[in-house]
């Protein structure tokens, strides 16, 4: 029988969420641990002295950091549909977009919606060139797989879960409808597909933690602005 | 070839990104056409193989681009699994390990030893020190557990986290020269220090590297052009 699966994730964290749908996608049954992050636990800072972040996968004695790490090994140490593609080139091409997510877009998409003034605007114009790009991987597709929720799409998750609910505490749009449709549908289309259900964060829960917590992701993004 | 295809690699022959998808290429054996890019003038090929970045390396395989050299690497390992040594071992978890500690130079080392990069006075450098020495510590003590005695890594062969970090190592020692430093000191770092000489003795390795002199003249060009008003673009 396989040791048990917990992840040690947080409620307002994208790659948290991403760990959960990979699981979920693969058909793996998993504790949830909730982190507070303002308060971390020994079983947080024991499991990933490094970064001290979350999320961890925790299976049997082993830990595993690092949001796409846990992803790609989820993928390969349990059976189940495949979340990569299966061809080599494939898989770079989802490899070269995982890393555009969290090391070109991430950042200005993130603080686009919670700076302000000019700082703001400096940041939606690179989110938004950005976010073109996207756009144009999505045209005539549901997903950025296909037809079915993948790798790439459970990469994309803060466009998806988090995007309208970063809208409506910020007050903040950089992704306007009429300039990304393919984009907005495709958040849709990842906030109702069925198979994600189970770990998809409840929309009202995301919009009570964020605006618990606006004046602290304010401070967090003007410290990111600065670096 | 196996998984047919012409390839060429854009690159440039300062670029530690460009010395790891050489390095991957080199230990798989495989023969490419490399294509030098002058960074401030790009190519078309360049501009259209990689429009998100426009940046090398570029490999290109079959006429189909694959970008970011950890991508490149790890494409190489899987087009061509079945020629050479193996650049990620068989075990899910080893495999984690792996990529863990490649993300972590990336992110945590690099971003750091980058300032020590980029100090043109001597406070920026010793501050710019203070500041790397914490990651080395956690590379050295990261290399103790994931070799267990072995030589690399990757335990006896070169695997992703050896030529995440090994790529620097020439660029290490230029920088180290400039600012007087010893980034990996043998007293402190014992493991790692034994490391780099394996890493750089590595044939694949050796044909991937620039010349210490000739990266070391660029070097200070780049930091002349650094202290004057109007500072390069090109460099990340």
């Amino acid at each position: 029988m396989s040791p048990p699966v917990k992840v040690i994730g947080a409620l307002g964290s994208t790659f948290s969420h991403r760990v959960e749908a990979a699981l979920c996608l693969k058909g793996v049954p998993y504790e949830l641990i909730q982190e507070d992050l303002n308060n971390k636990s020994e079983l947080l800072l024991t499991h990933n002295p490094v970064k001290k972040k979350v999320p961890v996968l925790l299976h049997g004695d082993q830990a595993i950091c690092e949001s796409l790490v846990i992803i790609e090994y989820v993928d390969e140490a349990f059976e189940g549909p495949p979340l990569l593609p299966i061809d080599p080139y494939d898989r770079a091409v989802a490899r070269f977009w995982a890393d555009f997510m969290d090391n070109k877009l991430l950042k200005p998409f993130w603080l686009a919606h919670w700076t302000e003034g000019e700082v703001q605007k400096g940041f939606a114009k690179e989110a938004m060139e950005n976010l073109a790009l996207l756009e144009v991987q999505l045209r005539g597709k549901r997903f950025f797989g296909g037809d079915t929720v993948g790798y790439i799409d459970i990469v994309f998750c803060c466009l998806a879960p988090w995007l309208s609910v970063i809208e409506e505490v910020t007050g903040m749009t950089v992704v306007d409808e009429s300039e990304y449709p393919a984009l907005r549908q495709w958040e849709k289309e990842y906030n109702s597909y069925e198979a994600l259900k189970p770990c998809l964060p409840g929309r009202d829960q995301l919009v009570a933690y964020f605006t618990e917590n606006k004046e602290k992701y304010k401070m967090y993004a003007n410290a990111w602005a600065q670096q | 070839m196996a998984a047919g295809g012409e390839l060429q690699l854009l690159g440039s022959w300062y670029s530690p990104y460009v010395i790891r998808a050489k390095v991957a290429l080199g230990l798989k054996g495989l023969r490419y056409e490399y294509l030098e890019e002058d960074l401030f003038s790009k190519s078309d090929l360049l501009l259209k193989s990689n429009p998100a970045h426009k940046k090398v390396p570029v490999l290109v395989h079959g006429g189909r681009p694959v970008c970011e050299s950890l991508v490149v690497v790890q494409y190489v390992d899987e087009a061509w699994a079945g020629t050479g040594p193996p650049l990620l071992p068989g075990d899910a978890r080893d495999r984690a390990t792996a990529r863990f500690w490649a993300a972590f130079i990336d992110d945590k080392f690099f971003r750091a030893w980058r300032e020590l990069f980029r100090s043109t006075t001597d406070s920026q450098r010793a501050e710019a020190f203070r500041s790397v020495v914490p990651r080395v510590e956690t590379l050295e003590q990261a290399f103790m557990e994931c070799s267990e005695g072995k030589a690399f890594f990757g335990g006896d062969a070169v695997g992703l986290a050896d030529v995440a970090l090994g790529s620097f190592l020439v660029w290490i020692q230029v920088v180290d020269e400039v600012s007087g430093t010893k980034l990996l000191d043998g007293a402190r770092f014992p493991g790692l220090a034994a490391w780099a000489e394996r890493f750089l003795a590595v044939d694949a390795v050796k044909d991937a590297m620039p010349e210490f002199e000739r990266l070391l003249e660029h070097y200070k060009g780049f930091l002349a052009k650094l202290a004057s008003p109007a500072a390069p673009a090109g460099y990340s």
